[in-house]
């Protein structure tokens, strides 16, 4: 298994498109924060990168390669594999080079720059990003057969997880304006990671704002350790459940 | 002769003043501050030397000046208050009180002032009191350089560190207060004077101003109060170079403005408040040249204010600029820096040539439905900011900032 995710990883890195993607990363963030003269500024830039482009270039990037490794996999299939194993290393594969990139485009930058609470929860949101949006695409890649389909389908899911979720979260809060909805809003943002993630790295930058109101009650659940606790169960359960079903369609599917 | 030669000076010094030092001490002919009191004389002296004093309750009625020496303590065992002063001319330095007091019935305080005129009390360290000093109907007064430390129970069982009730001319300067209910309380004081005091950790407020009119405070500092500093029902209040930071909470502000007019506001900072500024009912208020810096909220102006100028004012890092819960908007927004500005300037005169609409159509949610704050930075929030600085239609239209600067204004 180990020597077929070795492979993986190789011809991952030859395409030389994570080598851009690592390049693209490492000059948004550190141009960031060249560029602006208070740093909370280009952690906020940052902030939509994170939440947005590397959940993004996740799904699409792992869409494509398992497309174009298709024939590969077939191959395999021939040999004296479980299925499992071959669908194992391709994610470890995918998801080691992916969050290597991440790490060495954005880690590198937030470790010379701003080495505090707010850099390390920016590390944690973007890696688990990656790795929960690499699983949710091998989930969509293994349901549809064809290219186009699939790369359509892990679209809309980023589409859906990046901004659908939060308009729908909004039309809950006024339709339901006059009940109690502090519990709710916790599960609801538990429901999609990027919210997760957001609230996460939210909870160290905007202290002040949410100190006031309801902000207390989210600080108070979040803040605490058994909060922080909670957020990474939730993001582990994301990384896993979409691979768990991605592996128990695999296994059936007639290739 | 010799006798003359020596009782001449003493003569000669006593003459012009008629006053006399009153010694009080342990091992002294007068052992008790009530005793040197009660033989004591107008303009006479009382210097105390060092000790515990357990007296009870002392009442000061004669123009004295009780001067205490490396802090005698006196020691009102939880029961007494410890100084009642009344009459005018009389001046309290250099004591330890500690342990006055505590009363639902009365308010007892470390040193209560009561229809005085002239009245110093100066580099005393109140510990562990109910009310710290108290005043009322009293003219021409001046708190300096005293520290007071409470010990914060709930707001009900602890009374304020300086409490001034109905007086005038009063100076209030280089006072530092902890733990109290309100740090500095104001109602009915006119044309008086807080300066350089620190105010922090109160229970409710740092300063709290009731119906006083005329009155100024200039370089103090409120750091973590329960809610900050609250100005209420006054008009022509002065403002200027404080320091606000760390008033952190639900329903926490920098400053609490509420029924104010005719006042003004300038050179403060306001840093890491919840909310920096909060107006309600407020008009002619001029508020300029003063730095807000990693607030939650700025500045809240409710509708109800009017004829407000906010100008040269500078803010960095404010989670929410501005935020209003109606769309009539009778103030005024011009010169200020915002660093959210994107604007350009063509003519290169620092000034920005598009206006700076500083109510988001997100805070307008938020102020609307307060849930709503859990969506702070998403993308679908930006998203909607974005249509709506494109095309306004629910922030106030007239809430605008005609000439945002480009660069920070230098204050």
């Amino acid at each position: 298994m180990l020597k077929l995710s070795k492979y993986v990883l190789y011809d991952i890195v030859r395409s030389k498109i994570i080598l851009a993607y690592t390049l693209f990363l490492f000059l948004v963030s550190f141009s960031l924060f060249n560029m602006e003269e208070n740093s909370s500024k280009a952690i906020m830039s940052l902030l939509t990168i994170i939440l947005i482009v590397v959940p993004m270039i996740s799904m699409i990037f792992t869409t494509i390669h398992y497309y174009n490794s298709y024939e590969f996999i077939e191959l395999m299939l021939s040999q004296p594999m479980s299925r499992r194993k071959i669908l194992l290393s391709e994610y470890a594969g995918v998801s080691v080079s992916l969050l290597s990139s991440f790490l060495i485009g954005v880690g590198i930058p937030i470790l010379v720059y701003s080495p505090d609470a707010i850099g390390f929860s920016f590390l944690f949101t973007g890696g688990a990003l990656t790795l929960v949006f690499t699983s949710l695409a091998f989930l969509t890649s293994v349901i549809a057969r064809d290219k186009a389909r699939g790369i359509g389908f892990a679209l809309l899911l980023w589409f859906y997880f990046a901004l659908i979720y939060d308009g729908l979260i909004l039309l809950i809060l006024f339709t339901f304006s006059d009940y109690p909805l502090e519990k709710l809003t916790l599960v609801l943002t538990a429901l999609n990671p990027i919210d997760l993630g957001r609230i996460s790295i939210m909870l160290k930058m905007d202290v002040s704002a949410l100190m006031g109101y309801t902000g207390a009650l989210y600080k108070d659940f979040f803040g605490s350790g058994s909060g922080i606790l909670f957020t990474v169960g939730i993001m582990f359960l994301w990384i896993i459940l979409p691979l768990w079903g991605a592996l128990r369609i695999f296994k059936k599917k007639d290739l | 002769m010799l006798r003359l030669i020596l009782i001449l000076p003493t003569i000669i010094y006593c003459i012009p003043t008629f006053a006399k030092t009153i010694v009080v001490g342990k091992n002294q002919s007068i052992t008790t501050i009530r005793k040197a009191v009660e033989i004591a004389k107008n303009k006479d002296s009382i210097l105390v030397l060092p000790g515990i004093y357990k007296e009870g309750n002392i009442v000061i009625n004669k123009s004295l000046t009780l001067a205490g020496q490396n802090f005698p303590i006196l020691d009102g065992e939880n029961k007494y208050e410890i100084f009642t002063v009344s009459g005018s001319d009389i001046t309290i330095k250099g004591f330890q009180f500690q342990n006055s007091g505590s009363s639902a019935m009365n308010d007892y305080a470390s040193v209560k002032v009561i229809d005085a005129k002239n009245i110093f009390v100066e580099n005393n360290k109140v510990i562990n009191a109910y009310f710290g000093i108290h005043f009322s109907n009293s003219s021409y007064v001046t708190i300096r350089n005293n520290t007071i430390t409470g010990s914060p129970a709930m707001e009900q069982t602890t009374g304020n560190g300086i409490h001034l009730w109905k007086c005038n001319h009063a100076l209030i300067e280089n006072n530092r207060i902890s733990g109290h209910r309100d740090g500095i309380y104001f109602e009915f004081v006119t044309e008086s004077m807080i300066r350089n005091n620190y105010s922090t950790k109160n229970i409710r407020y740092g300063i709290h101003f009731m119906f006083s009119h005329y009155n100024s405070y200039f370089d103090n500092t409120f750091n973590d109060n329960g809610a900050g500093v609250a100005v209420m029902y006054s008009h022509n209040v002065t403002m200027e170079r404080n320091t606000f930071e760390q008033n952190w909470g639900a329903s926490s502000y920098g400053i609490l403005l509420k029924d104010i007019s005719d006042s003004r506001i300038q050179h403060n900072s306001f840093l890491k408040n919840s909310v920096g500024i909060h107006m309600e009912g407020s008009s002619r208020i001029e508020i300029s040249q003063n730095i807000f810096k990693e607030n939650g909220w700025a500045i809240k102006v409710q509708a109800s204010c009017d004829d407000n100028n906010f100008y040269q004012n500078n803010f960095y890092g404010n989670s929410f600029e501005i935020s209003t819960n109606g769309t009539m908007m009778l103030n005024k927004f011009y010169n200020n820096y915002w660093d959210k500005y994107e604007g350009y300037d063509r003519n290169k005169d620092g000034i920005g040539d598009v206006p700076y609409h500083p109510v988001s159509m997100y805070s307008m949610i938020v102020e609307e439905n307060p849930n709503a704050l859990i969506l702070l930075r998403s993308f679908m929030v930006s998203l909607l900011d974005k249509a709506e600085k494109a095309i306004p239609s629910l922030t106030p239209e007239n809430l605008i900032d005609d000439k945002p600067m480009l660069k920070p204004n230098k204050l």
